[in-house]
């Protein structure tokens, strides 16, 4: 079942959306598998053997009825990302497509607070948000086969993260050396819808010492309770 | 006790992995749920072998895998489809949905021509040894997580049990394999975005044939047919979470049906989506096999899926002793799968 609050990507919408997400996850309903937050739906998975849709819409119908507010608290998360050429594969074509200069691409881009507003297309991919107009470019025409683990990208009104090796079609403009995702952890994700992120601009030097401690699970970025 | 305890794989078959009923409760996380394809011939496989239904098994895909009993003894069933057919002296074979003891040095191959379904089940008595990734045994291939190294079998490799010796006694059967419903158009349920095509789309979707395609695996089945157009809305949505059985419509307007490995979220429009309970027919289905589709209520699904696990709970109580030295003539068995859809497997 899918509870939908909108069809935009909308802050206000994805409030909504982890408001229930949270309140259906404290109460345990019986026959509720799981529940998905995306931009601007949940998605409730049930088992019709031991509930129903009706029955569910009932329920969840009251716990919408029940005017709280989100929660004004949220984490924020410093994370160091390194712009190195190396590491920025498609800066140059970004700033050829928007007119701006590498560095400035790097400013906007660090700038801005940006929300999580869901994981999703692999484990512990974080779709961030709302990126500065200036950079908001279409994803590329032909899409990598191979992006690197910890690729910094943007795409469309997004910022992400490549949690792991693989496939993508963002731009990708710098790199973090922190873990994103790690089965050992519970949850796995370091990141949660809802959360904030600002990006933390660091050198090729910092990257690999950063990168090593990390590797051993010796890192882990800053990180603080904030008002929303 | 050392890797050599278990079950050696002298060829792997096309892929077969290591899947119980799936990871779930992480998928907020983008981590898919993966597990059995068909979640019913794996719970009958670990019912023959007197497992709890969540016991992780070897799922067979496409053909299957030789294997090498390297404990002192064992018990398998197969269930979905295909024979067990041991070459080591005594040489037999034994239909599926039936359990068969093996001691240390026997070799057999597990579905090796699966012919009226994409996937079958070796459930293994105890289970394996691996350690569950966050809650579950199951291999999602393309994350690389859980199951056996993250990844199919390859030649060589030991798939460590959890039971190294197993009592002899009378082998259990299924007395008739589940009823053939593969002719059955497959039902959906419209939308969560069927406002994103014509509605002549919708007309065609329910009305033509669709033909399973060779891009099969266990994350979709992309599907041949009439082309679905959509309306003026285009085929970008803004990405919402994908449940398994979700028939995705891209550009090309060819359908995708979205399996067990399926990503958590995607961006095309999702014209309908399969009952839980025709998933595993879904997923049996081959490369080449037609499928049509027929709208039905959330009311009707809920109730076919409460129906579809009576008869499973009546199915479970049907398995019975039979004899275990019973042998089974491969032409015998091929002759009756190909006429009729109820083998006659336990006398």
């Amino acid at each position: 079942m899918i509870v939908e609050f909108g069809d935009t990507i909308d802050r206000a919408v994805n409030e909504r959306v982890l408001l229930l997400n949270q309140k259906l996850n404290r109460l345990r309903l019986p026959g509720v598998i799981e529940t998905i937050p995306t931009f601007r739906s949940l998605l409730v998975l049930y088992d019709p053997v031991k509930t129903s849709s009706s029955n569910l819409k009932a329920l969840i119908a009251q716990v919408l009825e029940k005017k709280t507010s989100a929660s004004s608290e949220a984490t924020l998360w410093r994370i160091p990302v390194c712009y190195a050429p190396e590491f920025a594969p498609d800066l140059p074509d970004v700033c050829a497509r928007t007119g701006l200069s590498a560095e400035r691409v790097v400013a906007l881009h660090l700038e801005r607070q940006y929300r999580v507003y869901m994981l999703g297309f692999l484990p512990g991919f974080p779709y961030m948000g709302d990126l500065a107009e200036p950079l908001r470019l279409p994803r590329r025409a032909d899409p990598r086969t191979r992006v690197p683990a910890g690729s910094v990208a943007i795409a469309t009104s997004m910022t992400g993260i490549y949690p792991v090796e693989s496939p993508g079609g963002w731009h990708l403009i710098g790199r973090t050396p922190i873990k994103l995702f790690d089965l050992n952890w519970d949850p796995p994700s370091l990141l949660a819808p809802g959360d904030v992120v600002m990006f933390e601009e660091i050198g090729v030097e910092e990257f690999r010492q950063i990168e090593q401690a990390a590797e051993s699970d010796l890192y882990r970025p800053a990180r603080e309770k904030i008002r929303v | 006790m050392s890797a050599t305890c278990g079950l050696k794989v002298i060829s792997p078959g096309f892929q077969t992995t290591v899947q119980d009923l799936g990871r779930f409760g992480y998928q907020a996380f983008g981590v898919p749920v993966s597990g059995a394809l068909d979640h019913l011939s794996l719970r009958i496989a670990n019912r023959l072998v007197g497992n709890p239904p969540n016991t992780a098994a070897l799922e067979i895909f496409l053909y299957g895998p030789t294997l090498e009993v390297q404990v002192k003894s064992t018990r398998v069933a197969l269930a979905g489809g295909g024979v067990l057919e041991v070459t080591t002296a005594p040489r037999r074979l034994v239909s599926s949905y039936q359990t068969v003891y093996l001691r240390r040095g026997d070799v057999f191959r597990a579905g090796a021509s699966l012919r009226r379904s994409s996937c079958a089940y070796l459930a293994i008595q105890g289970g394996v040894a691996l350690e569950p990734v966050l809650g579950s045994l199951s291999t999602s291939v393309r994350a690389k997580i859980g199951g056996f190294r993250g990844r199919s079998l390859r030649a060589g490799d030991v798939l460590p049990l959890a039971v190294y010796e197993v009592e002899q006694r009378a082998e259990w059967a299924l007395p008739a394999v589940p009823k053939d419903d593969s002719y059955q158009p497959i039902r959906v349920v419209l939308g969560p975005q069927d406002d994103y095509f014509t509605t002549q789309a919708i007309e065609t979707f329910f009305t033509a044939e669709y033909t399973v395609t060779e891009e099969f695996d266990r994350m979709g089945m992309r599907l041949a047919g009439p082309k679905l157009e959509h309306n003026n809305k285009g085929y970008d949505i803004v990405s919402d979470a994908i449940t398994t059985g979700a028939i995705q419509v891209p550009g090309s307007g060819q359908p995708i049906i979205l399996l067990a490995d399926h990503q958590t979220t995607g961006g095309y429009p999702k014209i309908a989506t399969i009952i839980s309970a025709d998933i595993p027919r879904v997923a049996r289905k081959r490369p080449g096999d037609k499928i049509k589709f027929m709208p039905v209520s959330v009311e009707e699904a809920e109730q076919i899926r409460r129906d579809q696990e009576a008869e499973l709970e009546k199915l479970f109580e049907s398995i019975r002793t039979t004899d275990p030295n019973r042998i089974t003539e491969p032409e015998e068995l091929y002759s009756l799968n190909l006429i009729s859809g109820v083998v006659n497997a336990a006398d």
